[in-house]
């Protein structure tokens, strides 16, 4: 079974939840406790069709609003999937959110509604998942029901897509699918009321083959502990917990310390009482060396041929996220895997509108929600790639020291 | 390992684990003896094995526990040579920190909170490791992995700090803890999947068995002296399982003949009830565990 990560975003009332309540009700994954909440909210509300929201509402707050607002986690498994859906809320204001749901997942479901075309929030989502670069984004024009299934509509949007597409300049995988949540066309079942569209229902797109980034990358390793062992049969055991950020590693590998830059070879990579020939981006893992070098938490280990960013100052993209807005000449605590160091904000340069294709506006204020491209001055350097080449070390959060609060997420330019 | 899913999520509550172990000076693992604390103490041996796991294991005893549990509970503390902190709600109710609840219903789960916070006062634990899941309950489904709780223990999912990237942030104020879910993305069949793949052991509460039962509006509980029996309530003997394993008051059985791991998980599937079905304390009203969460609750 694979682990598929999909993360979910939509304006209020474009139907997401119930999006989501359809997906899994054909998929026939529905609790009895589910299914008995459902017939009761239909019928308190005396709909004709099922009221599958409830589902996915989760917080009062939403229930007395109506809207969903933090991010909610989802599983339901088909045969062969095992399905995690983040779910984002859609306001503007949840930008934050946003960016957090999809930073897990490599696919993205963006909700168009059929009557409206594409919206602001339309192009936020979609900034968004190409600014995370996902590998799968699927655009479910919803809502068929109410424009009789016109395959005129579902025509036009797709141009206003392509449009938005073309002026990101997106090298991104994605399509479009026709769907009403409420009745339930091409969500799992193939519908009869879109007899001009052959293509794939979301659910047939949400099965199909993932792709493995992992070769592509080369090998970085977070030291997160040394696991300094005395129990029998391990006497003086000395080895280097941690996950593969990236590529992967094998026994007799050479690879490089960092900061240190002192080299050695990779003698055991074991998982738990296993000892295995190799491991790959993902795995939590223990490494043992040929030589007795200079180990501690934080440290990094990098294959020879491709050692990552050493500057002591990166360009970035941040997300900010916190209430308290930033400002050229502030200091933070910069965190990726067991990495924290101090860094100052060096300078402000732009801000991205991310639902106006290109507009870069200067501020010298970075405020909650924005999109903002920045320098940052490093107290030691991050061992960072640029995003674009390395996902899983191409990214950053920022604490604010005096707060201890996640101030933002950054994106390490090229 | 057969299950590509299951070691992912495996690799991802490592990290999580070892995350806690080196962010926080004195952290705690709430360990009940059940399905999924059984699951996060091999978790806990795996991440820092060939060293014991470097933290004490805790269990807030509500004094009405199958003792099938308790004493699997001691058996799995002692193989793993680790320290078991327990603290009873018993000592609260004494003390006249909490009140017994009266009627038919009455339960101790919820005067669990504050022993759980008084015990976090008294030892200084700055994480407290949980085994909880999303997909248990709406109210969970939007927890973070490192959960921020005030001097008072209070969930405030406003103040929630975003994970992007999973990215663990644990610094906290003076006075503050964080609970900490390592298994938040399993789903309880993944938790039975990993049982059955581990050959992990569970209280024998798990599997059918016969037992002594009070059937009250339709649903069976066990019968126990911490029960208030009423005059509605029949008494029955029957073959079943417990799917999650609570206090005796509030946990429901179901009439089931499954006795091994693969029997249950195909039970589970089949029977497409929830597993929070059972649980009693769940039903009170529509937020009834958020509720709960908010007052420092587990």
């Amino acid at each position: 079974m694979e682990l598929v990560r999909i993360s979910t975003a939509g304006s209020v009332d474009d139907g997401k939840s119930t999006l989501i309540g359809r997906l899994l009700y054909d998929n026939n994954a529905l609790t009895v406790e589910q299914e008995e909440l459902v017939a009761k909210k239909t019928k308190e509300k005396g709909w004709d069709d099922l009221d599958l929201s409830v589902i996915t509402d989760g917080l009062m707050a939403e229930r007395e609003q109506g809207i969903t607002i933090d991010v909610a986690n989802m599983y339901f498994s088909t045969k062969t999937r095992k399905f995690i859906i983040t779910d984002s809320p859609g306001h503007v204001e949840y930008t934050r959110n946003m960016v957090t749901g999809a930073s897990t997942a490599e696919t993205s479901i963006i909700l168009v509604d059929a009557r409206k075309g594409l919206l602001e929030q339309s192009y936020r989502h979609f900034y968004i998942s190409q600014l995370l670069r996902l590998e799968n984004v699927i655009f479910c024009v919803n809502k068929m029901d109410l424009v009789d299934y016109s395959e005129d509509t579902f025509l036009e949007i797709g141009i206003q897509i392509k449009g938005m597409v073309e002026a990101l300049d997106a090298d991104i995988q994605y399509s479009i699918v026709p769907v009403s949540s409420l009745k339930g066309d091409n969500v799992v079942n193939s519908s009869n009321n879109t007899p001009w569209y052959s293509g794939p229902t979301l659910n047939d797109i949400l099965h199909k083959e993932k792709v493995a980034v992992t070769e592509r990358t080369p090998f970085r390793f977070d030291v997160q502990q040394v696991n300094h062992s005395q129990e029998k049969g391990f006497v003086d055991f000395r080895g280097l917990a941690g996950r593969v950020i990236s590529g992967s590693v094998r026994v007799g590998d050479r690879i490089v310390a960092l900061p240190s830059k002192k080299e050695s070879v990779v003698t055991e990579v074991r998982r738990y009482t296993e000892s295995l020939d190799s491991a790959k981006q993902g795995d939590s893992i223990t490494i043992s060396l040929a030589d007795e070098i200079d180990v501690s938490r934080g440290v990094v280990f990098s294959s020879l041929d491709t050692i990552p960013n050493e500057d002591t100052s990166i360009s970035c993209t941040v997300v900010w996220m916190d209430e308290k807005e930033g400002r050229a000449g502030a200091k933070y605590l910069l965190k990726t895997g067991s990495r924290e160091f101090a860094v100052k904000i060096q300078a402000i340069h732009t801000k991205v509108d991310p639902t106006q294709a290109n507009a870069k506006f200067d501020v010298d204020t970075i405020e909650i929600n924005d999109l903002t491209n920045i320098d940052l001055k490093l107290s030691q350097p991050s061992y960072l790639d640029a995003y674009s080449e390395n996902k899983s070390n191409g990214v950053f959060i920022l604490i604010d020291p005096q707060s201890n609060n996640t101030v933002a997420v950054g994106f390490v330019n090229k | 390992m057969k299950n590509k899913h299951l070691l992912e999520l495996e690799n991802e509550s490592i990290y999580i684990l070892r995350e806690v172990a080196a962010q926080f000076k004195k952290p705690v693992l709430l360990f009940s003896g059940g399905k999924d604390s059984i699951v996060m103490a091999r978790l806990a041996q795996k991440a820092f094995y060939p060293s014991k796991i470097p933290f004490s294991f805790m269990h807030i005893d509500t004094g009405h526990n199958f003792p099938e549990t308790i004493e699997f509970r001691d058996e799995i503390v002692k193989e793993l040579g680790v320290d078991l902190i327990v603290r009873y709600v018993q000592d609260s109710v004494d003390q006249n920190k909490v009140q017994e609840e009266s009627g038919k219903y009455a339960s101790r789960n919820a005067l669990q909170t504050v022993t759980l916070l008084d015990a976090i006062e008294e030892f200084g634990f700055d994480a407290c490791l949980g085994g909880a899941r999303r997909d248990e309950e709406k109210s969970r489904a939007k927890e973070r992995i490192f959960s921020v709780r005030d001097d008072f223990g209070q969930w405030d999912y406003k103040r929630q700090r975003p994970e992007p990237f999973q990215i663990l942030n644990g610094r906290i104020n003076f006075g503050e803890n964080v609970r900490v879910f390592p298994i938040s993305n399993w789903t309880e069949e993944d938790i039975w999947t990993y049982i059955l793949q581990d050959n992990l052991q569970l209280p024998s509460v798990y599997f059918a068995h016969n037992r002594k039962l009070v059937k009250r509006e339709g649903a069976y509980i066990a019968y126990s002296d911490y029960l208030n029996i009423v005059e509605s309530d029949e008494i029955e003997e029957k073959t079943v399982r417990f799917r999650t394993v609570g206090d005796m008051t509030c946990t429901a059985a179901f009439v089931s003949e499954a006795d091994t791991v693969e029997k249950v998980l195909v039970e589970n599937v089949e029977s497409k009830h929830s597993e929070r079905g059972a649980r009693i304390d769940d039903k009170r009203s529509e937020s009834a565990l958020e509720e709960r969460k908010k007052g420092g609750y587990f």
